[in-house]
């Protein structure tokens, strides 16, 4: 069957498609770069490419690839251009006569150091309200009243703007302290952990229960062998809730404020300083490392649950 | 000779009782099953079959009555593992495999290491699944899926078996098949069963005794043994005496079904 295949190209077209009509449209409408940067420009930021031309002559003189993505360079370039080349190179290759080289584009360091940063945060965050979601759970599941007594609230504080507290948690834990940010993806991932959590773990079909007590079984084995594997698809639900989440928080979080090596504030500050494609070329990394943790739990789940019906071919 | 295996005294079930909308399920239920013998409940729907085997297995208690099980509450004996339960839906773990699924009770019940493995493998060897071991749920048919159900509920050797419709939803070949593996499996250990259904042919062919029940209330109308020849095989089906028992369970649950009108009424 082509249908995998098919289900990564047709998005891959569209992307490529959207790319291109939207480099096109902003050269043709002579968009501003400050409203809407070319996603050239944006990418230049990450990765550069340069073309050694012989037929092109620059006389040695000093050529600034700035942040360009593209860039036709004399092939008889300064010393010092050449060493700096040499230094952000990453691999050359030859195509139709001509020297391509790849190059780590101006940003690209302390962009991922930002990245790392942030990701840090967010692991740290997910971890956090992770373990604490699903102790919740087992907690609510166990005690009825506890449930009972917990669960409006918890609904209630899930479709609270909970990024609103983001000063807060600055404030309570220092702005330049990870510890901020973390506070602040733990509770925003906490609810939706805890309640898929408990959805699963008391979703418990009736007839596999009273099999459980036809074999005298007691409540903490009716937990581990029939309660919680009946969660794990819930949870895995709410997992990659949480993961789109986690980075929103931190990089939000960062908004209000945080070291100089944070993402959010790499954005805010390139933003501020007018250097638009820079803080959109942040901005992708960001979405990459969404889609990453995503791809990362959807592949947790697979290694995880075998037996459920999504995966069945 | 021990004692019945099953002694229900004056048993009744009442949902919801007091409320409105309650349901006198089960009424004045007196029952004794000795040990070895294969017992049909038979009778309308909703008239308290399942009642009386959640009743008998300690997943209901009785508003009023005594169950006693090997001599014990009913509470002691589901205690002490005593017994194995097939519902209508075969109710496997969908993410344990066939094997694994057959191990549960095993597991819960601290066997060894070994005697688990090889518990598991001869019950899927009885019910002809030994190929399926590693297969998940819903790799397989509904018939298989209940066979793995059977095999789950023999693998502890429980001293009664409660089935609910154990082969409502398969095919008549199927059902047939599994009939006579039941029966197979029901004479070679001295396993105790009680068999809910709605077919009287599958009744007749399975039982020593079959239980007419009818409806609101719940109440046993008729207890007709079944004095076939064991061991049953194709030539019951065509004995003559296995067409006059059918019409005896047939006329006991028309019998049943009017002797319900006029209780329907004074409802
Ligand atoms: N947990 C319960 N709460 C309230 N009413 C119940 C409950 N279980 C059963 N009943 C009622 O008791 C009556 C007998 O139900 P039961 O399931 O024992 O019937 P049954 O003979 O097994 O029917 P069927 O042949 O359709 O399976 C029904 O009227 C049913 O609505
Ligand atoms: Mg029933």
């Amino acid at each position: 069957m082509s249908e995998p295949r098919q289900r990564f190209w047709a998005p891959a077209v569209i992307l490529v498609v959207l790319v291109v009509l939207w480099e096109s449209l902003v050269t043709a409408f002579n968009i501003q770069q400050f409203l809407l940067p070319k996603p050239s420009a944006i990418a230049g930021n990450l990765v550069q490419v340069a073309a050694l031309d012989a037929s092109v002559s620059g006389e040695g003189e000093d050529i600034s690839l700035e942040n360009r993505f593209f860039t036709v360079l004399p092939a008889d370039l300064s010393p010092e251009m050449q060493a700096s080349l040499q230094e952000a190179q990453w691999l050359a290759f030859s195509l139709g006569g001509r020297t391509f080289l790849l190059l780590r584009g101006n940003n690209l360091t302390p962009i991922l150091a930002a990245s790392w940063f942030t990701l840090k945060e967010a692991l740290g965050g997910m971890a956090m309200g992770t373990v604490a979601g699903i102790a919740v759970a087992i907690a609510a599941a166990r005690w009825t009243a506890t449930r009972e007594a917990l669960l409006p609230f918890a609904i209630a504080a899930n479709s609270m703007p909970i990024i609103a507290f983001a000063p807060i948690m600055n404030n309570w834990f220092g702005l330049d302290n990870p510890f901020s940010k973390m506070a602040i993806v733990t509770i925003m991932i906490f609810f939706p952990i805890m309640i898929n959590t408990v959805r699963g773990l008391v979703s418990v079909d009736a007839r596999s229960l009273e099999l459980m007590r036809s074999y005298a079984a007691s409540d903490s084995e009716i937990l581990v062998k029939l309660r919680i594997p009946n969660a794990l698809p819930s949870l895995f639900s709410g997992l990659k809730v949480a993961g789109a989440l986690a980075m929103i928080g931190a990089i939000v979080g960062e908004y209000f404020g945080g070291p100089r090596i944070a993402l959010g504030v790499f954005i805010t500050q390139e933003a501020a300083l007018f250097r638009f494609a820079s803080a959109w070329a942040a901005i992708l990394v960001a979405c990459l490392i969404g889609i990453a943790i995503y791809l990362v739990i959807l592949l947790a789940e697979r290694l995880a649950l075998p037996w459920h019906p999504t995966f069945r071919a | 000779m021990p004692g019945p295996v099953v002694i229900l005294e004056n048993v009744d079930m009442i949902f919801g009782e007091g409320a409105s909308d309650q349901v006198h399920a089960l009424k004045e239920i007196d029952l004794r099953i000795e040990q070895n013998e294969f017992i049909s409940l038979i009778g309308p729907s909703g008239c308290g079959k399942s009642t009386l085997l959640r009743v008998v297995g300690d997943l209901v208690q009785p508003t009023s009555g005594v169950a006693a099980i090997n001599g014990k509450s009913a509470r002691q004996a589901r205690l002490d593992q005593d017994y194995g339960i097939v519902f209508q839906a075969a109710t496997l773990y969908d993410w344990r495999t066939v094997a694994k699924n057959v191990q549960l009770p095993l597991e819960l019940m601290q066997f060894s290491r070994s005697e688990k493995e090889s518990r598991t493998q001869a019950m899927l060897e009885l019910v002809e699944l030994s190929d399926f071991a590693g297969h998940y749920p819903w790799q397989l048919s509904g018939g298989m899926q209940q066979r793995v159900a059977i095999a789950r509920a023999l693998s502890f050797e429980p001293s009664i078996l409660l089935m609910d419709e154990p082969f409502g939803a398969l095919d008549e070949m199927t059902r047939e098949r599994l009939n006579l593996e039941l029966l197979n499996i029901w004479r070679k250990t001295d396993t105790t069963v009680l068999f809910v259904t709605h077919s009287i042919t599958e009744a007749v062919f399975l039982s020593t005794r079959v239980i007419v029940m009818s409806a609101r209330p719940g109440r046993i109308t008729a207890d007709i043994a079944i004095d076939l020849p064991q061991p049953r095989n194709a030539e019951t089906r065509s004995n003559v005496r296995f067409f006059e028992l059918e019409t005896t369970v047939r006329e006991a649950l028309r019998v049943s079904e009017a002797g319900d009108q006029p209780e329907r009424k004074a409802a």
